[in-house]
């Protein structure tokens, strides 16, 4: 009973940490798509439309293996242990990065063209005016598909399963496989539930610090 | 004696694809001077503010301020300063929109108070004491820790007034800065701009208020299909033997 709750705990463990690091990562990174999404370089911008249609045209499953055996295939490296974990946050931050990208890029073209005439008029540069002005709008309007997202992430974690990383779904599959229960699997739905249920409450606590303007 | 000219823009030409919007426009504004611009809808008054405001490339012309030159005309083309120049350009004017743009994120003193420390690196302190006195000029004064969205129209557009103002621009566009408001709104920020006026500010205002028009300005621009149609005092103006001025006038006034 007790190395069960111990191994569910380390999986739950890994499972947050493919959670955080994924946002830290995706978050800032779907930012650069989205600029380059936006760009006014055609090539740049195809490049990134591509990138995009194939991050959300295929399933991420797929790219979590592709990601993890591309070192051996395309470059004949040897796979380390280690690399699964890392392949995972490869994995999904590349991916999440697309779909951010085009949440930030909606977000972006929904700030209305005066807001930039304004700053121009008053004679912010075009970073100051990003990053003053029209940013902090656009994050208060992302913020509800921003969640959703995140709520997906959540769930999404599991499936890191397919290349063997012991996050919370792999370890309750294997402990229910052994106790012939769905006990394990019972807990880790429990676990993603509440997960969700913390990640919509800071989402919705920073709603709110913004809904001091419309 | 004649006042210096702070704007000049010499046979300004825009078009939008092919369609002529400014055919060959003409202006000088001296230090002092109220200049309001009249015409039909679509007739391009808008876009010679913005032409005036580098917020719309021109075609071709020739645009100062003072002694700063913004654009040369070069072979029928026109030639923008470089990007530092048009920083300091930037600095000789003020614009005030119809549909104000305030930045809904900053309340009132932020958004009076952002751009002088931002873009003029001033000290918060001495930008407040600024915006504190602009808003007790625009009798806005209770109005400092409210967000846009709290404010009436007439508000934010005085409110507007004040950010551009907090820039000590030496010169002040508006393009039609009341008609974005309600009837009983436009009486103070008309009011507003009268005291701007009475002070000597500067002013280039775009608007369909004819009596204000009338009462505020020193010179009348009336401009039809990018040409200036009629140019004089504001008694010549309304009293115009030309066709299209007159019916103008009649429908609107
Ligand atoms: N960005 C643009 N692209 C294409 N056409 C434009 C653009 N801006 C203005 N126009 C056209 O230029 C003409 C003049 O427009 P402008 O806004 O300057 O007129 P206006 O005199 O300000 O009219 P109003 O009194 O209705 O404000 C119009 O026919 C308009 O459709
Ligand atoms: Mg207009």
């Amino acid at each position: 009973m007790n190395t069960t709750f111990f191994q569910l705990l380390s999986g739950m463990v890994v499972s947050v940490e493919i959670f955080l690091l994924t946002l830290l990562f995706s978050l800032p990174l779907g930012l650069l798509v989205a600029f380059g999404r936006m760009s006014k370089n055609k090539i740049l911008q195809t490049i990134v439309k591509i990138y995009i249609a194939i991050m959300r045209g295929t399933p991420l499953m797929l790219q979590l293996i592709v990601v993890y055996f591309a070192p051996f295939y395309i470059f004949g490296l040897k796979i380390s242990q280690g690399y699964r974990f890392v392949a995972v946050i490869i994995a999904f931050s590349v991916n999440y990065a697309a779909y951010f990208a085009e949440i930030y890029r909606a977000g972006i073209e929904s700030i209305h063209v005066g807001q930039y005439e304004a700053a121009q008029v008053l004679g912010y540069s075009k970073r100051q005016t990003f990053c003053r002005i029209i940013f902090p709008q656009v994050v208060k309007r992302i913020l509800p598909p921003i969640t959703n997202e995140t709520i997906t992430l959540v769930k999404d974690t599991s499936l890191a399963f397919v290349i063997a990383v012991a996050e919370m779904f792999t370890i309750a599959k294997q402990i229910s496989a052994k106790q012939a229960s769905v006990n394990a699997l019972m807990v880790a739905g429990l676990f993603y539930f509440v997960f969700n249920y913390v990640v919509a409450y800071v989402m919705e606590f920073f709603e709110k610090k913004l809904s001091y303007y419309r | 004696m004649e006042e210096k000219a702070l704007l000049k823009m010499e046979h300004i030409k825009k078009s939008f694809t092919d369609v002529g919007v400014l055919s060959d426009i003409s202006l000088t504004v001296r230090k002092g001077e109220v200049v309001s611009i009249i015409g039909p809808s679509g007739s391009g008054k808008s876009t010679l503010l913005r032409c005036a405001t580098l917020l719309t490339r021109m075609d071709d012309g020739e645009l100062c301020y003072g002694d700063m030159q913004a654009v040369r005309s070069v072979d029928g083309k026109s030639v923008y300063a470089s990007r530092e120049e048009l920083k300091k350009v930037r600095q000789y004017f003020g614009l005030v929109f119809q549909n104000f743009n305030l930045f809904p994120h900053y309340n009132v003193m932020k958004n009076i108070t952002d751009a002088p420390v931002t873009v003029l690196g001033h000290s918060k302190e001495e930008a407040c004491a600024k915006a504190r006195e602009l808003l007790g000029m625009l009798g806005l004064s209770d109005k400092g820790d409210a967000y846009p969205c709290e404010l009436s129209g007439g508000q934010q557009q005085r409110v507007a007034i004040a950010r551009a103002l907090a820039l000590e621009p030496k010169i002040l566009f508006f393009d039609e800065p009341t008609s974005a408001l309600d009837p009983e709104l436009t009486g103070e920020v008309l009011s507003v701009i009268r005291k701007l006026a009475s002070s000597h500010m500067t002013m280039v205002i775009v608007t369909h208020e004819m009596q204000f028009a009338r009462e505020v300005s020193d010179r009348i621009l009336f401009i039809e299909n990018g040409l200036v149609v009629e140019e004089g005092t504001p008694d010549s103006i309304f009293a115009s033997d030309n066709p299209r001025v007159r019916d103008f006038i009649g429908k609107i006034g």
